[in-house]
Parts: C-alpha cells; sequence; structure tokens
C-alpha cells in the first residue's frame, strides 16, 4: 500500500500526484513526439484519427460519464464541428479562428439540444439525442447550399500563417496538441467546482438541488461543453476525412462513441482515452483477424459490428469498470505484489434503493 | 429564545384530492432544537419538503427571516442558509467522502469558469480555503478515517454523519435534519446527540429534526411539535406534548 504524506492541501490538488507519475507520462509524451519521425504517413494518418477520437470520446465521457446525461446522438455533433469548420474555411475565415468558432458553433448546437432533452432522463434522453442526430443527418443532406448536400463538400487544406498543416505529420501535432489541451482542460475543470456539480447532478438530483446546485442550468451546460468538445474534434476529422458526406456521421458513429466511454469505464478520462484507442483500433484489428479465418467466415458483411457487440457483452458482463478499472486493478496488483487481496476490488451488493425527488 | 427565524402560516399541501398538509402553522426560533414528532403519514417529511421548495405550497406563506420563500426556484433555498438532509440517505455514491462534503460547499461558489479551466493560483488558494472548511467538519464529525473513501462503500451510519457533515459545510443558519437516527445503533444515536447539541451551541445553527426515537428526542429537543394527519396536535417541551391526550390518541389509534 502507498500512503501520501501530505502537509499541504494542494499536494492533493495536484493531477500528478508522484514522481513515478511524471516519468510515464513524460516517457509516453516522448513516445508520441517522436513516433511520426520514424514511421510511415500512413501509420501517423491513422494515429491522428485514433487522437481526433480521443478528443471525441473525452466529449462524450464529460456529458454521459461525469454527469449522468447519456446521449446516442453525438455523431450529429461532430458532423457539426465539422461542417461549420469546412463551410467557415471556404468562406475564407483563417484555420485558427475557424477551429474554435467550429467548436463553438457546435456548443451552441448541444445547448439547444440539450433544453429540451434536460427534461427528459434515462432511456428517453437515449431516445431525444437519437432522434437529434437523425434530425441532423437529414437536415445536412437537403442543406444543399452549405453542405454541398448529399454530393458532398470539399474541405481546404489547412494553414496556419503561411504554413500548410497538409502533411499528415504536421497535422498529426495539430492533433496531439489539441487533445493534450482538452485533457487538461477538462482534468481542471472536473477537479473544481463545476466538476463536482456535474457529479451531484449526476449521482442525485434531489441532494443537488438542496445544496444550491441548478441541476437545469448544469445539464444544459454540459450538453453544451460535451458537444463543443466533440464539434472540435469533428473539426479535424474534417481534415482527416478530407471530403464530407453525410453518411461519414451515421448513428454508427454515435454508437462508436457510447461504445468508447462504455468500455473505457465511465467517470474517467483515462478510460474515455483508452477505449477510444481500442475501439478505433478495433477495424483494423478486424482486418488482420480476416487473414487468418477460413474464408467463409472471413467474408461475412457484418463481422466488425460482430466483435465490436462481442467486446461490449465481454466487458458489461466482466468488467462493468472498464478498461480504466482494469487498469487500477493491474496497478494495484503491481504496486502490492505479493500481498495483494484478490478482494480489494469485489463489486459490493447494496440494497438501499432511495426514492427521488426528480 | 429570540424571534422565529422560519414560519410556515397556514400553509397547505393538496395532491389532486388528497390533502398531505392543510393549514399548518409552525414558528421556529433562532437558536432552538425543534422536534418533530408524529405518525408514519403525518406529513412531516411532506412539511420539509415544502420549506425547501420541492414541492409548491397549495396554499398559505412560508416566511424564512420574514422573507416569503414559498414560490422561490428550488436551488435558491441553499443560498439563503437552509441546509437538510434526507430520510433514505441522499448522498454522491460515486464520489468520495471529500468531495461529498466539498459539493456542500457549493453554495459559496468555485470561481470562475475560466479560471477553473486554467487552474489559476486565485482559484487554488480557493479551493483551499473550502478544503480546510470541510476538514473542520471531518474533525467535528470524526470523520478522517473515511476522508478519501468512496461513499458507495461505506457502512450506513457513516453514511448518515457524512450527510450531516456534507449539511453543515454549507454553513447553514437552520439545519433541517430528516430521521437523523434511524438506521444507527443506540452507541451511533448517543454520538449523534452530542453533535446536535454543539451544532446549536456552538455553530450557532437552528436545528429542526424529524425523528421517531424518543431518547433522542428528549434527549435535545428544546420543543417539540407533532403533527398527524397535515396539522400540528400538540407542541410544547417534550413532557408535556408526550403526556397530551391527543398525541397519546393519535398514536394509540384510540
Amino acid at each position: 500500500m502507498r500512503f501520501d504524506y501530505h502537509t499541504r492541501y494542494r499536494q492533493g490538488f495536484a493531477l500528478l500526484k508522484h514522481p513515478a507519475d511524471w516519468v510515464n507520462y513524460g516517457v509516453l509524451l516522448a513516445a508520441l513526439l517522436v513516433v511520426p519521425l520514424v514511421s510511415s504517413n500512413y501509420f501517423v494518418g491513422e494515429l491522428s484519427y485514433v487522437l481526433i477520437l480521443c478528443v471525441a470520446s473525452l466529449g462524450l465521457m464529460m456529458l454521459s460519464g461525469f454527469t449522468g446525461q447519456i446521449s446516442l446522438g453525438h455523431a450529429s455533433f461532430v458532423a457539426i464541428g465539422a461542417y461549420g469548420h469546412a463551410w467557415l474555411l471556404a468562406q475564407g475565415v483563417p484555420f485558427i479562428l475557424a477551429l474554435p468558432l467550429a467548436a463553438l458553433i457546435s456548443a451552441g448546437a448541444g445547448l439547444l439540444a440539450g433544453i429540451p432533452a434536460i427534461r427528459v432522463s434515462g432511456l428517453y434522453l437515449a431516445m431525444v439525442t437519437l432522434a437529434f442526430s437523425i434530425v441532423v443527418e437529414q437536415v445536412i443532406g437537403m442543406w444543399r447550399g452549405v453542405t454541398g448536400g448529399f454530393m458532398g463538400m470539399l474541405v481546404e487544406t489547412p494553414s496556419i500563417a503561411g504554413i500548410s498543416l497538409g502533411s499528415p505529420k504536421v497535422f498529426y501535432y495539430l492533433c496531439l496538441l489539441i487533445l493534450v489541451l482538452v485533457l487538461l482542460a477538462l482534468a481542471n475543470l472536473l477537479r473544481s467546482g463545476i466538476g463536482r456539480a456535474f457529479t451531484g447532478v449526476r449521482d442525485s438530483e434531489a441532494a443537488a438541488y438542496a445544496l444550491g446546485i441548478e441541476v437545469k442550468r448544469v445539464k444544459v451546460g454540459a450538453f453544451g461543453l460535451s458537444a463543443g468538445i466533440t464539434g472540435l474534434a469533428g473539426a479535424l476529422m474534417a481534415h482527416h476525412i478530407g471530403y464530407l458526406t453525410p453518411d461519414a456521421f451515421t448513428l454508427l458513429l454515435s454508437l462508436d462513441l457510447v461504445l468508447m466511454v462504455v468500455i473505457g469505464g465511465m467517470g474517467s478520462l483515462r478510460g474515455a482515452i483508452l477505449g477510444a484507442v481500442l475501439i478505433s483500433m478495433l477495424p483494423n484489428a478486424v482486418a488482420l483477424l480476416k487473414d487468418v479465418l477460413p474464408q467463409s467466415m472471413a467474408r461475412q458483411s457484418g463481422l466488425e459490428i460482430f466483435v465490436a457487440g462481442a467486446v461490449l457483452a465481454f466487458f458489461v458482463l466482466f468488467e462493468p469498470t472498464g478498461l480504466n478499472g482494469r487498469w487500477l486493478k493491474i496497478r494495484a496488483l503491481l504496486e502490492n505484489f505479493p500481498l495483494y487481496r484478490r478482494d480489494t476490488f469485489r463489486r459490493q451488493k447494496a440494497y438501499m434503493k432511495s426514492e427521488r425527488n426528480r | 429564545m429570540t424571534g422565529a427565524v422560519l414560519e410556515l402560516d397556514q400553509v397547505a399541501l393538496h395532491f389532486g384530492g388528497l390533502a398531505a398538509i392543510s393549514d399548518l402553522s409552525v414558528s421556529v426560533h433562532a437558536g432552538e432544537v425543534l422536534a418533530v414528532i408524529g405518525p408514519n403519514g403525518a406529513g412531516k417529511t411532506s412539511m420539509l419538503n415544502l420549506v425547501t421548495r420541492v414541492f409548491d405550497a397549495s396554499k398559505g406563506r412560508i416566511a424564512f427571516k420574514g422573507q416569503d420563500i414559498s414560490r422561490l426556484p428550488r436551488a435558491r433555498i441553499a443560498h439563503l442558509g437552509i441546509a437538510r438532509t434526507f430520510q433514505n440517505i441522499e448522498l454522491f455514491d460515486a464520489a468520495t467522502v471529500l468531495d461529498n462534503l466539498l459539493l456542500g460547499r457549493h453554495r459559496f461558489g468555485g470561481g470562475a469558469w475560466w479560471r477553473q479551466v486554467l487552474r489559476t493560483p486565485a482559484l487554488t488558494r480557493l479551493e483551499e480555503a473550502h478544503r480546510a472548511k470541510a476538514e473542520e467538519v471531518i474533525e467535528f464529525l470524526d470523520l478522517s478515517p473515511w476522508r478519501n473513501a468512496r461513499v458507495a462503500g461505506l457502512p450506513y451510519g457513516v453514511r448518515k454523519v457524512v450527510e450531516l457533515g456534507r449539511a453543515l459545510c454549507s454553513e447553514p443558519e437552520i439545519l433541517f435534519l430528516d430521521e437523523p437516527a434511524s438506521g444507527l445503533n443506540p452507541e451511533e444515536t448517543r454520538d449523534l446527540a452530542f453533535w446536535i447539541d454543539d451544532i446549536r451551541s456552538d455553530l450557532g445553527i437552528t436545528v429542526v429534526m424529524i425523528e421517531h426515537d424518543m431518547s433522542l428526542v428528549n434527549a435535545v429537543a428544546d420543543r417539540v411539535v407533532c403533527m398527524a394527519q397535515g396539522r400540528v396536535l400538540a407542541q410544547g417541551s417534550a413532557a408535556e406534548v408526550q403526556s397530551h391526550p391527543d398525541v397519546i390518541a393519535a398514536y394509540l389509534g384510540t
């Protein structure tokens, strides 16, 4: 066991509490910085896509994992961010401005979607967000003047102050920078008052009201913020895809995002990242798997969806706390090695259910 | 005893044709411990839910320090200095005890949003101030063994204390306790009696508690109100109320 000896409160606030954490995260960051220098453009492009999905996954995690609001329509915010960004670029707005503006447009859409959505919760909220994403998909398809309709729309190559970001390697560094910034901002926010208010709304609305938390405002705000972050990921996604069509942002993308946060582990930023990495690598893994499988199985359509569903079912059954929970267990095992008790993480059953004054 | 800090004046609460509370007039004096007793369904918790604006009063006036609060938004109540606990514990289960206590500090503000995102030095100082207050409460209620434990894994008795602590963190002027002793063992109930006494005497907080445990009521209550069927049956000292013929009739059903 490791006991922290703190002499000042701010030691307890630190994001990286132990010297070993500095080393570990430093090595990780260094590795991520070095990767483009030693690998192919294709690989770097795929890695950029993983980083973009990490940003989107963080956006949904903030809403579902920390504020307890389920959304099955986050692909629509990715789409709004992507189209908003591409449209702004087409209007001649410089890239450096278009990126935050696209996030703001998406955040605005999130607020609009959030206002009716907060009236319902649970399954009904999932249905409202699902409907919203279908509406957005149709609007994008029909609004030819702005989005190019179903024919699609070309995204201009980004450049900052005359330096082109067209090369996959430069674009990779941009994605990495934005992911790190979003991660730090969210980590800071979630350990402060606003983050605690999110947790309060998630765990007990009755108590949140009684402590003076404006539950409805917090929920709408969470929707807006989450949509903004997801929209930022969408803006980056626009460059990754290069050519936008509505069918890039269907229900499947929404479900992938939900898979990421559930498999990653609800209520953990690390989980959002781990989940995004796992899910975005799944298609590649399935492609490798196809080489090994007999022809009759490898040619079946829907193999990827089958594997994704199987992975989800596996996690829900055997590891409801997700990849993050598994990581915490492995870490505890390593730290206490010979003395590790298997029951440390045994799930308890609580036979208390309270009435809730929603 | 100074004047009334909270006054319910001919308050009624109807759910359709059902009158949960009718014509209830109760006043709470500053600095007292008021116990509300009564059989199940008497409207005790409904009265509390009226004051904390969970329900809208069908008629009547609820005044806190002279200000009518019966139409305020629900989240404003805490900002006035009214705190409560719940009969069935309503803690933030997935958070630690410390985070629960810090959530009690919500009404004092967490700093501007951009300060929170950037974690400026000013915000760190603010968080330290909140933490220091939470630590005071931890010390007052002997919660230090549980400081960093998740609420979901705590025993029932400790959860009750954490909920009390969370309410105290909001530095209320008046504290409503909804059956604070239910589910506690005799030892924990005795601790609770001392704490309630200290809350009133040392922290200067007016306490209104809904309670069935008459030993606790006798130990700490300055005044007792007995409710039945949405009305006040009797009020006065604990002994007076317990010997009141209407109260005996209400409990024994004669």
